[in-house]
């Protein structure tokens, strides 16, 4: 049983015109076996939750707490925190030339097992998690994301996350620039982790389309750097009928 | 979040009158130079046809001429020699040579064979080419297996020591072979490496320079190649307190095909140097460049400075050329310094294809955020992406013996860095 605590969390992103606030005071808590939804509109923060959680340099924590059962998330390195159990699947996976996607995992995985994995069974269990996801195997010798199109990357995002079996998963938008197939893949390499484990999941995103694969238990409306409003499933409904309109008393935002 | 600091590049095919200068040369590039008419560039065997360098020079501009020792304006007199030893194999493999199907020969200036690389085109290659007093000649006229390398050892003069080297490595028609060139040592060495690869020849070669802190090495590299003949030559630069190389390739008759590879990794104080000229003077040659660098001085201290200067030239003759060169630079730290000039000349327009690029930009943080968020530790994955940036150079290279140590090398370049 873990636990992810966020506490009034303020950060903020230095700018041109000097240091600018983005979240203002988030308050969450994700524990394990449940799946929040984070939605808002574009701008809202969402995408800094996300990063910050991971502990991206660019994000500065003015104040506010993130516990991982009760460690402080936030005085640990970047590496520390994915060793804790956390995991970020990114929205823009980076390219890294010259690391094979293999090569990569093995030392991934490593880092968060604490010890290698023995071959035999690694070479294995890399080859089920990615024909679950219906990547074919010569990905595993291409180098990190290079040249992958957008529903590649993201499936190598939950792959990652399938080997890496973190505590708590942050997907942020893991859902934007799939066609209907790949966010089917996806969804069910998503749902089939956990079942598989206790992992606790905020999902984040913008469209509620992604909701119908991966059930949330409860939804948060994200708008203007804090969470707006808390409830169940029926949240996202009323989002897909209305928008944001009720939350930034604008009608440019539409979820679905 | 790490924007390249230059960048140039793009393929090319030629116009007739095409003005073929693309380089952008953008921050830490230097400025693009005005080629001297190609025609004009001068070679000879004797010192004294070429001035002393007073640094504005073209082919001196970057080199600091202080560090040179007095190799570029004759005050540099022979006190020592370099010692030169051929084994089989490599590293711990390396064996005495048996059999009849290479020759391993010291010779005098007279030797008619010296020469058939090419002939020195500055003035420190001139000097060398005037003062040596032995020549090391190693000639191959079998098809080895890319299992027997050969490995040259060239041992410099030794601390406060100069020496003047001449070595030929001989590729007979159809002979095959892998050889590691191997520099290492202390003191001041100025060269001329003949490679000359005959017809139908084959020959991987990779020059190593793993000198000692205190040495300087100047060397010319004159790169013949004959009708279909092939050359893999990767140049590696580790160490030496300056270095100074100067690759021409010069194509006999057609079919011939070049690609040189290069890997540097330079510390604070270090110059390395790199001046590459392929001459495509015949038809229906090709050529490929690959020149990747890494630099890292330690705050504080002497910076890292690289030179890669790529000239590509294609005469009138040269129809059907195939040519394409590209240099990489990583910045690790932020007192380094590297200079990358590509240069493309074109004198006719039926050529297959031609282009350059050119790009130095620092170590990429989301790389490095992307690997740490996966639980990889900094340092580690610090590694993975120079390893990584090498990976294409270093796969290349086909004794196994040899990638290790380089890649163990490159560690240790990133370790002294990260202590």
């Amino acid at each position: 049983m873990s636990t992810l605590e966020i506490r009034d969390l303020h950060v903020e992103v230095e700018t041109e015109s000097g240091p600018k606030e983005i979240l203002r005071g988030v308050d969450l808590t994700v524990n394990s076996n449940e799946t929040h939804a984070i939605m808002g509109p574009n701008g809202s923060g969402k995408s800094t939750l996300a990063y910050s959680i991971a502990g991206h340099p660019k994000y500065q924590v003015t104040s506010g707490q993130v516990l991982l059962d009760g460690e402080d998330v936030l005085e640990m390195a970047v590496d520390e925190r994915a060793r804790a159990g956390l995991f970020l699947a990114m929205q823009y996976p980076v390219e890294v030339p010259g690391v094979s996607m293999s090569n990569f995992l093995r030392s991934a995985a490593t880092a968060t097992r604490g010890e290698a994995p023995k071959v035999r069974h690694w070479v294995k269990e890399v080859k089920g998690a990615m024909s679950d996801l219906e990547i074919d195997p010569a990905f595993a010798e291409r180098s990190v994301n290079e040249g992958f199109s957008g529903g590649e990357k993201k499936r190598h995002e939950v792959l990652q996350m399938a080997l890496l079996k973190p505590k708590i998963a942050v997907l942020d938008e893991t859902d934007s620039g799939l066609d209907v197939d790949a966010l089917r893949v996806v969804s069910k390499g998503v749902n089939d982790y956990k079942a598989a484990s206790d992992v606790g999941i905020l999902l984040i995103t913008h469209y509620t389309r992604i909701l119908r694969y991966i059930a949330p238990d409860k939804v948060h409306v994200f708008v203007n750097g804090r969470v707006a409003e808390s409830g169940g499933p029926e949240l996202a409904e009323e989002l897909e009928e209305n928008g944001y309109e009720r939350f930034t008393g604008s009608k440019e935002e539409q979820p679905a | 979040m790490s924007e390249p600091l230059a960048q140039s590049g793009g393929g090319l095919t030629a116009a007739p009158d095409a003005p073929v200068l693309d380089v952008d040369p953008g921050i830490k590039t230097a400025s693009s130079p005005k080629i001297a008419p190609w025609e004009e560039r001068h070679t000879s065997y004797d010192v004294e046809s070429f001035e002393v360098p007073r640094g504005r020079e073209e082919q001196w501009r970057f080199t600091p001429l202080r560090r040179l020792r007095g190799l570029h304006d004759g005050s540099a007199s022979a006190t020592g020699r370099v010692e030169v030893a051929v084994h089989t194999g490599f590293g711990d493999s390396a064996d005495v040579l048996t059999g009849s199907g290479v020759r391993v020969e010291t010779v005098g200036r007279d030797d008619p064979r010296l020469g058939d690389g090419g002939i020195p085109a500055d003035r420190v290659a001139a000097q060398a080419w005037s003062s040596f007093t032995e020549a090391h000649v190693v000639t191959v006229n079998e098809a080895r297996s890319d299992d027997a390398p050969l490995t040259v050892t060239v041992t410099g003069p030794g601390e406060g020591q100069t020496a003047y080297a001449h070595l030929q490595l001989r590729m007979e028609r159809h002979a095959e072979a892998v050889v590691v060139l191997d520099h290492r040592g202390s003191g001041t060495v100025a060269a001329n490496t003949e490679i000359v690869v005959a017809d139908g020849a084959k020959l991987l070669v990779v020059e190593v320079h793993d000198w000692a802190d205190d040495a300087v090495y100047v060397g010319a590299q004159h790169l013949s190649i004959g009708r279909d003949a092939t050359l893999r030559h990767t140049s590696v630069t580790l160490g030496g307190d300056l270095v100074r190389l100067s690759p021409v390739i010069n194509y006999r008759a057609p079919g011939g095909d070049a690609e040189l590879d290069g890997l540097y990794f330079a510390d604070g104080g270090q110059h390395f140097e790199q001046r590459l000229l392929a001459d495509h003077s015949v038809a229906n040659c090709r050529s490929r460049v690959m020149y990747k660098g890494a630099l890292q001085g330690a705050e504080g201290g002497a910076a890292a400075h690289t030179v890669w200067v790529g000239d590509v030239l294609i005469r009138k003759a040269a129809e059907g050329t195939d040519t394409y060169e590209l240099n990489r630079n990583l910045l690790l730290t932020d007192n380094a310094r590297a200079d990358s000039v590509p240069n493309l000349e074109i004198e006719t327009g039926e050529i297959v294809g031609a282009g350059h690029a050119s790009a130095t930009g620092r170590f990429d943080d989301e790389q490095l955020f992307y690997l740490m968020a996966r639980g990889i530790p900094e340092a580690q994955a610090r590694r993975l992406v120079v390893r990584g940036f090498f990976g294409e150079v270093i796969a290349k290279i086909r004794v196994p013996a040899l990638r290790d140590r380089l890649e163990a090398a490159i560690e240790a370049e990133l370790e002294a860095i990260n202590s």
